[in-house]
């Protein structure tokens, strides 16, 4: 338990094959943080998840968790951690609380404190009406939320979530969000992956932003959002000579323009950037035909980055 | 969030066993929860035996003739044989279903002896078989079947039944890890059905086509018949008893092992 850093990561490569899936991955969680990995769909978040809960063998670098290696220590590693994986792994023939006691008896709670640890995690998770219904009889929320109070059953204080809400309609989502932040008070150190840059906006502290094995970003969601804009203007133009004038006009605000629908969007902070765009337009003329706000994807943050790569670096 | 991580930590040798020992309990204890939530497998346990006695005895039982011996007294060791490997077809479906549903890959990423949950299913397969046979032999005493066996026999006719559920119930296992989807495992399992049909099971070999009767003759299942029949019956058991012990015994200690590996190897690919 040395150091201030629970998850530590250095130099992970991983290919299935000749196919590369992780090209180099370095990480730092501090202890009682969050960290979200962020990226597209085979980026290489679940493989690294699946590398640091012992799942897999890297096929180099090195990778240590709660202090223990990975590979040398998998054992203490299993002990120190929980997991929610993207399928939630529950046994459907039991009940939502006889699945938790059987989780805390094959960490060997002794039977009464494996009892009231299940009764007390069903409470916090709002699993407590539905405690003694079969698991295959629950909603996909619920499902979800049992996944996650069984990777919390012997308590551990490291915590890996791998997509915890994809699938999740908004409400079950946003029940998965508040039992992770109650998480966090308690000073567990959580690594999320998510494709959803609302997602690790709400919930994280630090956002790593994965793309092809790599981290192509790393920082806080506040400083993130400072690349890629809180929210997108969105204009759209009538005719080729209005947007041509719109995109120069724009050319300081670093727009990105969509040649094809006539469209321009431009990051925005504040209501009012919205109306100095408009006056700015305005002033020479120019009108928008339809305009939108919308809030930035995954996809935006991409092209900004990578964007941003290309133009010389951070 | 405040209570700490109290899990004891096998240290020694000794430990690690005790905890594989506790593991495997409460897998065990999960299995066999298992058998009354799913209909399938109460089917497989309660109905099936019934139906194949009702239908050996009533249906095909007045068209065999046996040499003398009633029908139904010849008949319920094999259809003892046929439920268990009927019930086999069970475990091999919920073994695959841990094996692709999550289940075994959240035991890999805990302290737990992730073969242990083969073990589990194993016990449960076992269970339901034990009650299987009850039904069986309860339902072929209102029918008609007269047991003149002492309690030494019963215990030795019980004996190779549990020996013989054991090893089919391992070839499940082994056959329900090998299985690529939760369907494929029942399929896979399947032939292990038609076994015993072509065994000393329904009719005596020796009213089989020569090619048959080689094969029925020198069979696993058919030793096992003979000797389970040989014991209800108070009749002499000759070789039929060792072969089967020899034959169940030697495939289960082929089967174990070989799941373990197999076991290994599906559940971690291209890992541990």
């Amino acid at each position: 338990m040395n150091g201030e850093h629970a998850i530590e990561v250095t130099g992970l490569r991983k290919a299935y094959g000749s196919v590369p899936v992780l090209d180099g991955i370095d990480l730092r969680v501090e202890r009682g943080s969050m960290l979200a990995l962020l990226g597209p769909n085979g980026a290489g978040k679940t493989t690294t998840v699946r590398i640091l809960s012992t799942l897999l063998r890297p096929d180099a670098g090195t990778a240590r968790v709660h202090g223990f290696d990975v590979e040398r220590q998998a054992g203490a590693v299993r002990r120190s951690i929980g997991v929610t994986g993207q399928h939630t792994a529950v046994d459907g023939l039991l009940t939502g609380y006889e699945n938790l006691v059987l989780m805390g008896r094959l960490f060997r709670l002794p039977g009464r404190a494996a009892r009231s640890r299940a009764t007390e995690l069903l409470e916090r998770f709002g699993l407590a009406e539905a405690a003694s219904r079969q698991a295959k009889t629950y909603s996909g929320g619920m499902r979800r939320r049992l996944d996650l109070a069984i990777s919390l059953i012997a308590a551990p204080p490291v915590l890996f979530l791998d997509e915890p809400t994809t699938g999740l309609d908004p409400r079950s989502r946003n029940a998965v969000w508040e039992t992770v932040r109650e998480l966090l008070t308690g000073g567990v150190t959580v690594l999320l992956t998510t494709q959803y840059l609302e997602e690790a906006d709400q919930l994280a502290d630090r956002v790593a932003v994965v793309d092809g094995g790599r981290i192509v970003a790393d920082g806080t969601p506040a400083r993130l959002k400072q690349q890629v804009g809180a929210e997108l203007l969105e204009l759209a133009f009538a005719d080729p000579g209005a947007f041509h004038l719109a995109r120069e006009i724009l050319g300081q605000d670093g727009p990105r323009a969509d040649e094809r629908a006539l469209r321009v969007s431009v990051a925005v902070e504040h209501p009012k950037d919205v109306r100095r765009i408009l006056d700015l337009l305005a002033e020479r003329g120019v009108d928008p035909d339809r305009l939108g706000v919308e809030k930035p994807t995954l996809d935006d943050v991409f092209l900004t980055l990578t964007g941003a790569h290309a133009g010389g670096g951070q | 969030m405040n209570t700490v991580n109290t899990v004891n930590t096998p240290v020694t040798r000794a430990g690690e066993a005790r905890w594989a020992l506790s593991n495997a309990g409460a897998l065990v204890g999960r299995s066999l929860r298992h058998i009354t939530r799913s209909p399938e497998q109460l089917m497989l346990m309660l109905f099936l035996p019934t139906m194949l006695l009702l239908m050996f005895r009533y249906l095909f039982g007045g068209a065999i003739a046996t040499g003398g011996m009633s029908y139904v007294n010849y008949v319920i060791a094999g259809n003892i044989a046929v439920s268990v490997t009927f019930n086999a077809t069970a475990t091999s479906v919920a073994v695959a279903g841990d094996m692709l549903e999550g289940i075994v890959e959240r035991f890999r990423s805990m302290p737990v002896s992730s073969p242990a949950v083969l073990v589990g299913h194993v016990a449960a397969s076992l269970a339901r078989n034990l009650v299987s046979i009850a039904v069986m032999v309860g339902v072929g005493l209102l029918a008609g079947f007269r047991p003149v066996a002492g309690p030494g026999q019963w215990l030795a006719a019980l004996g190779l039944l549990v020996l013989f559920t054991l090893g089919v119930s391992w070839i499940a296992v082994l056959l329900g890890v090998l299985a690529k989807t939760v369907e494929g495992a029942s399929g896979l399992s399947m032939p292990l059905v038609f076994v015993p049909y072509v065994s000393s099971a329904f009719v005596p070999p020796g009213t089989m086509p020569e090619a048959l009767r080689v094969i029925a003759e020198n069979q696993p299942v058919t030793p096992m018949v003979d000797a389970v029949r040989a014991l209800f019956l108070d009749q002499p058991v000759g070789d039929s008893a060792w072969l089967a012990v020899a034959w169940w015994g030697g495939l289960t200690l082929v089967a174990v092992p070989l799941a373990g590996v197999l076991f290994r190897r599906r559940s971690a690919p291209g890992s541990r």
